[in-house]
C-alpha cells in the first residue's frame, strides 16, 4: 500500500482499478486497436498495390505521372500511404517504448518519432495531389 | 543511499531453448524497422514523380544501380514477410492457432510464404518491366 499526499483529494477506487477501467474501456487501446485497423486496410490494399506497381514499372516520368494521377489509382496511394505511415508510427513508438528506458531520451524519440512520420505523410500526399491535378 | 535487494530474477531468452516463433518473433520487429526507413524512399520517389523528369530520372538511376535493386528486393521481402508475419498475430489474436502443431506450421508458412512471395512478385516485375 502506497501513502497518498494529504493535498490529493482522495478516491475509494485502487491503482489497478483505475487502469482497468481505461483498458476495458475505450481510450486506453487506441493504439493497439489502430495498429490492427491499419494492418488489415493493408492487407486488402497490398493487392491494388501491387497491380499499380506493375504497371508503373519501366515508365519514363510523364507515363508515370499520368498514372499516378488518375483517381483510382491516387486514391489507392492515398490509402496506402495513409495507412503505412500511421501503423508504422506506432509500431516505432512500441519499439522506443520498449527499449529506451531514460525518461526525456525517450519523449524526445518519441517526438521525433510522430515529426519525422507526419512529414512524410505529408509530403506523400503532397506528391499524390499534386499529380492528380497535373500541375 | 539506496540498498540493493536480490530478487530472484524470472528466466530470459538466454535460458530457454531457441526456437523459430522466437526467431520470426525478432524479425517481425526487425522487418518493420527496415520498412519504416524503406517507406522513405516510397516518399522519395513518389516526390520524385511529381517534381519532374529530371528528379525521377535522379531515382531511376538509384533504382537501376546493384545497390537499388538489392535495397527494393530487401524491401520486396520485407514488406511480403510483415504482411504474412502480421497476418499470423491477427490470427493469433482472435485466439486461434495456439495448438504446438498450428503454432509451428504458422511459423514456417510465414518464413516460406514470404521468399516465394518475394521471388514470384521479381520474376513478374522483371518480365513485365522488361518488355516495356
Amino acid at each position: 500500500m502506497t501513502m497518498q499526499p494529504l493535498s490529493r483529494p482522495k478516491s475509494m477506487r485502487t491503482p489497478l482499478g483505475r487502469v482497468r477501467n481505461l483498458g476495458a474501456a475505450h481510450s486506453g487501446t487506441k493504439d493497439f486497436w489502430r495498429q490492427r485497423v491499419t494492418a488489415v486496410a493493408m492487407v486488402l490494399l497490398i493487392v491494388p498495390m501491387v497491380v499499380v506497381m506493375m504497371i508503373l514499372l519501366g515508365r519514363n516520368q510523364a507515363g508515370a505521372a499520368q498514372i499516378l494521377g488518375s483517381p483510382p489509382i491516387a486514391i489507392i496511394m492515398l490509402l496506402f500511404v495513409i495507412a503505412s505511415i500511421w501503423h508504422m508510427k506506432i509500431g516505432m513508438q512500441v519499439i522506443i517504448e520498449d527499449y529506451v528506458h531514460d525518461e526525456k531520451i525517450k519523449l524526445m524519440s518519441i517526438m521525433a518519432n510522430n515529426f519525422f512520420s507526419v512529414t512524410l505523410a505529408l509530403a506523400a500526399t503532397y506528391a499524390i495531389f499534386k499529380l492528380s491535378s497535373g500541375v | 543511499m539506496t540498498i540493493r535487494i536480490e530478487r530472484p530474477l524470472s528466466p530470459h531468452i538466454q535460458i530457454y531453448r531457441w526456437t523459430l516463433t522466437m526467431t520470426l518473433s525478432i524479425v517481425h520487429r526487425a522487418t518493420g524497422m527496415a520498412l519504416y526507413f524503406g517507406t522513405l524512399l516510397l516518399v522519395w520517389w513518389l516526390f520524385a514523380v511529381s517534381s519532374g523528369p529530371g528528379a525521377y530520372a535522379a531515382v531511376q538511376s538509384f533504382t537501376a544501380s546493384w545497390i537499388g535493386q538489392l535495397i527494393a528486393f530487401g524491401y520486396t521481402w520485407a514488406l511480403m514477410h510483415h504482411m504474412l508475419s502480421g497476418v499470423r498475430h491477427l490470427v493469433w489474436d482472435l485466439g486461434y492457432g495456439f495448438k504446438p502443431a498450428e503454432r509451428e506450421w504458422l511459423t514456417r508458412a510465414t518464413l516460406i510464404g514470404g521468399i516465394l512471395l518475394t521471388v514470384l512478385l521479381w520474376i513478374v516485375a522483371y518480365a513485365i518491366g522488361g518488355g516495356r
